[in-house]
């Protein structure tokens, strides 16, 4: 049921997992295993009980490789027969364990609200008991022998199991999909199937594994004792116990069984892995091309300019004057697979400034702020270089002194176990040196003037007991607990409520008033950039494309510009009137395009768009308004010098 | 076709009360626009409505008619806010519209013919209570894939193939292929890009006018519901602070929480330069 409708994406992983060595070591392995357990007992079945009184105890010689048993049995054949008894023992365990866990896990999901919580009860009071003494009462009510050994083994397996389930179901039992579905009547048994179950397969198959891998040592365990397998059947566990006693006269006859018993396990294990490799997506990197080759072919690339802009205006180059606080020049990051997501960005931020970055989601806006604290994600890479203040960013970190990032959630930027004021105090601690006193008193004094009411007593408390603003407040509250020179805030309002929304961007606004640090706010909505910044870049497909100043918005020359402008609803829009969209989508990490990459949703967008890549140009909106377009909107007749250069050039 | 209506209607989550006596109309084929900050009760409001949410207290009537009190299917459907949430990963999207489809054909043959016009199709159907064959169902996912300007071959794609703004459509599509008279949005573009919620509005708005169903439209961008609302509800602390077209509320706001509303919407320095497209004339 799973299988055929995890859809492509999960049997993709599957395949591309059993590429890897692990992968591939764990398909022979469990062949070869189970090609023993089918084919061993027709093979040597005769030989493994063929009794010779003139062989016994025997040691390792040619006739018999591990030597024989007290009865003159072949040892080695009787460990390679055993293989099939042992493995179906253990396989039965497991299965009657799965079937108990998915049964009692799913239980209440299926039931009603009652119900449900005496089987949760249920199960966890059962796994409160210890394991193993739950296998040995087991095995002792259903007597000796492997009948109740394997019902001991799977039964114990039941409780852990289904709490497991328990807990995965639960937490897809919650989203939104299953609420979704309950609204449009489907049936519980129903909700399960199409959608509890195969949410939860992989870590259910994995756990699995693991249970196979343990069962089969416990019933190792079960026989060694003598509460497992019965004279005549023997398993490996039987095996050691009667190779045991003879350890010191034939070592062969105890190690062979047990070491059938390591291999085995490590076989499962195996599996376990290559099944987690294709279920975790974080554990399989393929590299499909070197990371390195990346941006040095797409540097190569823009080195190599079509002629038409062998003249470019001396502006795209960003200007390296003094005073600028931030100057990052040609930023490129690249993820293996040629993914690049920023393809050569240059910018300027004055000391005191507020520069917006707005773009869509992925455009690269994002992955440039965390290339100017070098917290890029690994595998990426960046390249280009980012001076901060006169020095190298990337030799001479500045995080949490003079450069403060602000996140897009403040529930999970804020660590939930400590409480607010001894995460800010940490930061004065660390990078100022200051005492526990000394910080704590700076850190209360930094949520109140982030207007944090009641900011000692709120210090005390963890993120849990803020709200999503205040949590916001105090987020800011810690990168001002030094003196920072820039903050750049990643999107720090869109988890937020409107009305907290302004109050959060208003006090943005009176930071920067207030200590004279330049902002750099990065976010996907023109309306929240304007609010608070005095210059604006427009960023698309990794590359700037417009930089304007925010007053000027109006007059914006770039299509894609004009178009975000538009595709904002205000209290002028007509609403008998369509909103203004973009057609088609933005493109992917990967898409390589010899010209402008917005050329494809462009209304105006000529062969020259699609074959040349425009460079950042000034344009008509005055000083300080550049484009990257072959046909910029004309706001007046005033930009038509300006572009008459760089048509020139062509 | 369908209003939905509210009556005193509470919502209370142990000692915490959500919403408090909310009275509240959506007339057939027209759109109420239900506003209010974080912790208004505005998403607990849509959720009980369709039995996610536990009813303390009111009555919650479709065309006068009881709701039930548990989720089930029922006349109301909603579109939740977050479609990276709402749609099961493993499922591709035309088993997930499939879902949503009437076990019988033509459950309300009144309903089914309007959706055939909307998406021009022209032959009708043998009418009856029939169940779905394979290929009606292939094809009725497919029409509304195309209801909602997603290509009918994408149907085995699951959505981890989709942008947000197509899984929201998708998520759209879905809860439309219930065939609602009244239909939610809870917040449905607060995930998305700007860029996105304009095409996200527009086909809302286009799907509401061509097929009639009443909307309930939950937001806290005041500028979206007036572009898109008749009506308009202003929540605050689970009680309604002001109610009234949603033009005379805009012009007039006579609530405090209904000003700060206003103030926060982004105003772009663009509307102060360039002169709007159009003078909205029935505002004037």
């Amino acid at each position: 049921m799973a299988a055929n409708r995890s859809g492509t994406g999960a049997r993709a992983a599957l395949r591309r997992s059993l590429h890897t060595p692990i992968g591939l070591s764990a398909v022979i392995a469990g062949l070869l295993l189970a090609a023993l357990a089918v084919a061993a007992p027709p093979l040597f079945g005769d030989r493994a009980e063929a009794i010779d009184t003139g062989a016994t105890n025997q040691g390792v010689s040619g006739a018999h490789w591990l030597g024989t048993d007290s009865l003159g049995r072949d040892i080695m054949a009787r460990v390679l027969v055993a293989s099939r008894l042992t493995l179906q023992l253990g396989l039965t365990a497991t299965v009657i364990g799965l079937a108990g866990g998915l049964v009692l896990g799913v239980a209440p999901s299926v039931l009603g609200r009652r119900a449900g919580r005496a089987v949760t009860a249920a199960v966890g009071v059962l796994v409160a008991f210890p394991g193993l003494l739950f296998v040995l009462f087991l095995a002792t009510v259903f007597g000796v022998g492997s009948t109740g050994a394997v019902l001991a083994i799977g039964l114990a397996l039941i409780p852990s199991l289904a709490r497991l389930i328990q807990n995965l179901t639960a937490s897809i039992a919650g989203s939104d999909y299953v609420a979704a579905a309950r609204i449009l009547g489907v049936g519980r048994f129903r909700i399960v199937v199409r959608h509890l179950l195969p949410n939860i397969v992989e870590p259910v198959v994995l756990f699995g594994v693991q249970a196979a891998t343990g069962s089969l040592i416990a019933f190792a365990g079960l026989s060694f004792l003598g509460l497992g397998v019965q004279s005549p059947d023997y398993d490996w566990g039987r095996l050691l116990n009667e190779g045991l006693g003879r350890v010191y006269v034939n070592p062969a006859s105890a190690l062979a069984p047990g070491t059938a018993v390591v291999l085995a396990g490590l076989v499962f294990g195996l599996i376990g892995e290559a099944v987690a490799q294709a279920g975790g997506r974080r554990t399989v990197t393929v590299p499909t091309a070197t990371p390195t080759d990346v941006p040095a072919a797409a540097a190569e690339q823009d080195t190599d300019l079509p002629p038409g802009n062998a003249n470019k205006d001396p502006q795209d180059r960003p200007d390296v004057n003094g005073d600028a606080l931030v100057q990052v020049t040609d930023l490129r990051v690249a993820f293996p697979g040629g993914r690049t997501a920023v393809r050569g960005v240059g910018l300027t931020v004055a000391a005191g400034e507020a520069v917006g970055l707005v773009g869509e989601s992925g455009s690269g806006k994002s992955l440039t702020a965390l290339a100017l604290a070098d917290l890029v994600p690994y595998p990426g890479r960046t390249t280009g270089t980012v001076r901060f203040d006169g020095a190298d960013l990337r030799s001479n970190p500045r995080l949490g002194t003079d450069l403060a990032l602000v996140f897009q959630d403040p529930m999970t930027s804020l660590n939930p176990a400590l409480r607010v004021g001894r995460q800010l105090a940490e930061v004065a601690e660390v990078h100022l040196g200051a005492s526990r006193g000394g910080a704590r008193a700076r850190a209360v004094a930094r949520l109140a003037a982030v207007g944090i009411p009641d900011a000692g007593r709120r210090a005390r408390q963890r993120p849990h007991e803020y709200s999503g603003g205040m949590r916001q407040r105090a987020f800011i509250g810690m990168g001002l607990m030094a003196e920072p020179k820039l903050i750049i805030a990643d999107e720090p309002t869109t988890a937020l409520d409107v009305t907290v929304q302004k109050q959060v961007l208003d006090l943005l606004g009176q930071v920067r008033a207030g200590t004279g640090a330049a902002l750099l706010l990065i976010s996907h909505d023109l309306g929240v950039v304007a609010e608070v910044c005095d210059r604006v870049l427009v960023m698309y497909a990794g590359r700037i494309v417009e930089e304007l100043p925010v007053r000027r918005l109006a007059d914006a020359a770039h299509p894609y510009t004009r178009a975000l402008v538009g595709a904002i609803p205000t209290m002028a829009t007509d609403p008998a009137s369509e909103l203004a969209t973009i057609p088609g989508r933005p493109p992917e990490p990967g898409e390589e395009f010899p010209g402008c990459a917005f050329a494809a949703r462009c209304a105006s967008a000529t062969d020259r768009c699609r074959a040349e890549l425009p460079v950042l140009a000034a344009a008509g909106g005055g000083a300080g308004h550049r484009v990257a377009c072959w046909h910029p909107a004309e706001p007046d007749a005033e930009p038509e010098a300006a572009r008459a250069g760089s048509e020139a050039a062509a | 076709m369908s209003s939905l209506e509210l009556r005193g209607v509470s919502v209370r989550y142990g000692r915490f009360t959500a919403v408090r006596g909310v009275d509240l109309a959506v007339p057939d084929g027209s759109v109420t626009g239900l506003v209010g900050g974080s912790g208004s009760g505005k998403s607990t409001l849509g959720k009980a409505v369709v039995g996610l949410a536990p009813l303390t207290a009111g009555r919650i009537t479709v065309d006068g008619v009881d709701l039930p009190r548990r989720p089930g299917r029922g006349p109301v459907q909603l579109v939740f806010q977050n479609p990276y949430a709402s749609l099961d990963p493993r499922l591709g999207i035309g088993a997930t519209i499939a879902e949503a489809l009437p076990r019988r054909k033509t459950a309300d043959p009144a309903r089914a013919r309007d959706l055939r016009v909307a998406a021009g199709e022209t032959t009708g159907a043998a009418a009856g209570t029939t169940r779905w064959t394979r290929a009606e169902r292939a094809a009725e996912v497919a029409r509304y894939l195309d209801l909602v300007g997603i290509d009918p071959a994408r149907a085995a794609q699951t959505p981890d193939a989709l942008s947000g703004g197509q899984r929201q459509r998708v998520a759209l599509a879905r809860a439309l292929a219930a065939r609602p008279g009244v239909l939610i949005a809870d917040e449905i573009t607060s995930a998305l890009d700007v860029s996105v919620q304009g095409a996200v509005l527009n086909l809302l708005r286009r799907l509401q006018r061509e097929l009639g169903f009443a909307l309930l439209f939950i937001s806290h961008d005041l500028a979206v519901i007036r572009y898109l609302c008749d009506q308009v509800v202003v929540l605050d602390g689970g009680r309604v602070v002001e109610a009234g077209p949603a033009v005379a509320v805009m012009a007039r706001p006579a609530h405090e929480i209904t000003r700060t509303l206003l103030s926060c919407v982004p105003a772009l320095p663009v509307t102060a330069t360039r002169p709007p497209t159009a003078v909205p004339d029935q505002e004037a």
